[in-house]
């Protein structure tokens, strides 16, 4: 049998400033997912920053999973997590006169 | 139909509830994946910023088990996958999901849904008046006419119930995008120039609470000849189509044969609204 995969662009080039979490994605069907932030404009100083992925019981209520993405001066970003349930979505805190405008892609695969 | 052909229907489960035309274009039941539908999204050249704003976050579907907080996995009408638009949680906001195909017969098209729509189950409330709409359209194009069928489900407005099917012939105006005058847009699915279907008040079966679902079948027959809409239905209720039309508008370059339909839901507060397709079916008649 085939490998089901679909990607999913949770986030795309919405200005991304402050506290933020990616809207919350269904994908209990899968066993895997990646998820790529391309980063498409900076504002102020973004390496360093840790994006955190989080799952959840019902698409409400949230907490960390413990994978993270840590921001550098690449273009694309990314992180691995599998083992998470039935909802994902990436959350992080840029702080004061921090921004970023980017592609954030959940790639799922059964 | 013919009566073998309709034994045939009969002996499969999942074809056995709708009444295709003779040719099945597609048969979607989400339990295998989203089949080619996909998150609208508008025109643009060189950047996204030259897209129109209302285009710009139309939100990509997803399978859902539809899973609950207080009774765990709901499932779907067959299967445990449905195919889940969900907004953001802000009056107004719209997901929009596509699929796209072209005709190879201009004749009589059927489409054919089992769905349902909920708000976020995220207050111990009704909330029965929270999602604002859920709708289908067409986007069809022949050698003169780009021609779209609007058809939608107003069931709350600004927090007063309507539940009242309605159809849109109001075209919107064009924009160019982009400095090339390649490329131009509009928004079809704009709040205004909605009009009744002719005595179309309906109650679908909300069913109480958030987290209970209960599948509705929907039915829209078009005439890609005549360019008329020919039957609108929604469970037990067949609607009068007279004087329900489609926006009309002259045929647009590299859209030839154009056979596209979406679904979309609509929030009329700051929650989440979802809409759940279990299964759609488009045939076709040649």
């Amino acid at each position: 049998m085939l490998r089901e995969s679909y990607t999913a662009i949770v986030e795309r080039s919405e200005e991304l400033r402050g506290s933020f979490a990616t809207e919350p994605y269904e994908c209990g069907w899968a066993g895997e997912a990646i998820f790529f932030v391309r980063i498409l404009e900076r504002t102020g100083k973004l390496e360093g920053i840790t994006l955190h992925v989080q799952i959840s019981p019902d698409g409400i209520r949230w907490c960390d999973e413990g994978t993270a993405i840590t921001l550098g001066e690449e273009e694309v970003a990314f992180c691995k997590v599998a083992h998470f349930g039935n909802w994902l979505r990436l959350s992080g805190t840029l702080p004061d006169g921090a921004g970023m405008r980017a592609i954030i892609a959940l790639s799922l695969k059964a | 139909m013919q009566e073998y052909s309709r034994s045939i229907l009969n002996a499969d489960p999942s074809l056995s509830r709708f009444d295709p035309l003779p040719r099945i274009i597609y048969h979607d039941d989400f339990n295998s994946g989203l089949r080619g539908w996909v998150e609208l999204i508008g025109n643009y050249e060189d950047s996204l910023d030259s897209m129109l704003p209302e285009y710009a976050d139309m939100r990509p579907p997803m399978l859902s088990s539809g899973t609950h907080w207080d009774t765990g996995t709901h499932g779907a009408m067959q299967g445990t996958y449905s195919m889940k638009l969900a907004t953001r949680a802000r009056a107004g906001d719209i997901s929009v999901s596509i699929k796209r195909v072209t005709w190879r017969h201009r004749g009589p098209v059927r489409l054919e849904a089992y769905f349902t729509f909920k708000p976020e189950a995220s207050e111990l409330q009704l909330s029965v008046n929270d999602v604002r709409a859920v709708g289908v359209l067409f986007d069809l194009q022949d050698e003169e006419y780009r021609w779209m069928p609007h058809w939608r489900y107003l069931n709350a407005l600004e927090g007063k119930p309507v539940r009242s099917w309605q159809f849109k012939r109001k075209r919107e105006p064009f924009h160019d995008i982009g400095g090339r005058a390649e490329t131009v847009s509009h928004f079809h699915l704009a709040p205004s120039g909605w009009e009744n279907v002719p005595d179309s008040g309906q109650i679908l079966c909300y069913n109480e609470v958030a987290t209970k679902f209960n599948w509705y079948y929907l039915r829209m027959d078009l005439d890609l000849a005549s360019r008329q809409i020919t039957h609108l239905q929604c469970n037990d209720r067949v609607h009068d189509i007279t004087d329900v039309g489609p926006m009309m508008i002259p045929a647009m370059p590299n859209l030839d044969c154009m056979l596209n339909v979406a679904f979309w839901v609509e929030t009329d507060v700051d929650k989440r609204a979802f809409l759940y397709v279990d299964s759609v079916l488009l045939s076709g008649e040649w």
